[in-house]
């Protein structure tokens, strides 16, 4: 199994019903050669940072597919029939999770080798923020 | 530490030739996604790459932003692809 980001603008003239109803036919679509959407993630209009299609502005729409390449493959074929989503991208990202976790893991194991065990404790956003001043 | 003093040799000496002193006070670079620990460079994520596409729209070299060479592999897939979801710009407007 696979983990794939599959991003996709569509045109900034759509209602927000329509483009509700856009994105329930991609996910139907992508559940119908057995991908597994984890995870919808609408950041809204946002602007672009030059003209697509001569639209200004665009819905972003991010889903993380679970699947083998058939949904995502078939989420592109979509796209591109489709005249409302003007730009996509997708992109397989659970090798890059993977290192992430891994390299993660390696500093939290050295740094419990070193002995503190104080910041092992605290979330990692804070942990960014104390790091240069040890 | 022997570039440098070599470098502030030379200045000394070129004195007599009147022009405008070059004297670039450089900071330490560093490799900012080494030192907040950034591993994976999200390429959804604008305000962390927009300082690496000035102006002109062209990539910022690592001579110039300090970024490591592992993480500047990374950071240029990471521009190009935010570039072609329009977050970022291709060129200069």
């Amino acid at each position: 199994m696979r983990t794939y980001e599959v991003v996709f603008v569509a045109a900034p003239n759509l209602s927000e019903d329509d483009l509700n109803v856009l994105v329930e036919q991609m996910k139907k679509s992508a559940e119908s050669k057995k991908g597994k959407i984890v995870k919808v993630d609408s950041w809204g209009k946002r602007s672009l940072a030059y003209p697509i299609k001569k639209f200004k502005e665009g819905y972003y729409t991010v889903f993380t597919v679970e699947d083998n390449g058939e949904a995502v493959t078939e989420l592109e074929r979509r796209f591109r029939v489709t005249d409302s989503v003007i730009r996509f991208l997708s992109v397989r990202v659970d090798e890059d999770l993977k290192r992430q976790q891994k390299l993660k893991a390696r500093r939290e194991k050295k740094k419990a080798r070193r002995g503190k065990s104080r910041a092992q404790s605290r979330p990692v956003a804070q942990e960014i923020e104390g790091a240069p001043m040890e | 530490m022997a570039f440098h003093s070599k470098g502030r040799g030379s200045h000394s000496a070129d004195s007599k030739t009147q022009g405008p002193k070059r004297f670039l006070v450089r900071r330490k670079r560093f490799c900012k996604f080494c030192a907040e620990k950034i591993d994976y460079i999200d390429y959804k994520d604008q305000r962390l790459l927009a300082p690496f596409i000035p102006e002109r729209g062209k990539i910022l070299p690592r001579r110039i932003s300090g970024v490591c060479a592992t993480h500047q592999r990374k950071l240029t897939e990471a521009l190009k692809r935010a570039r072609h979801l329009a977050l970022l710009h291709y060129t200069a407007d």
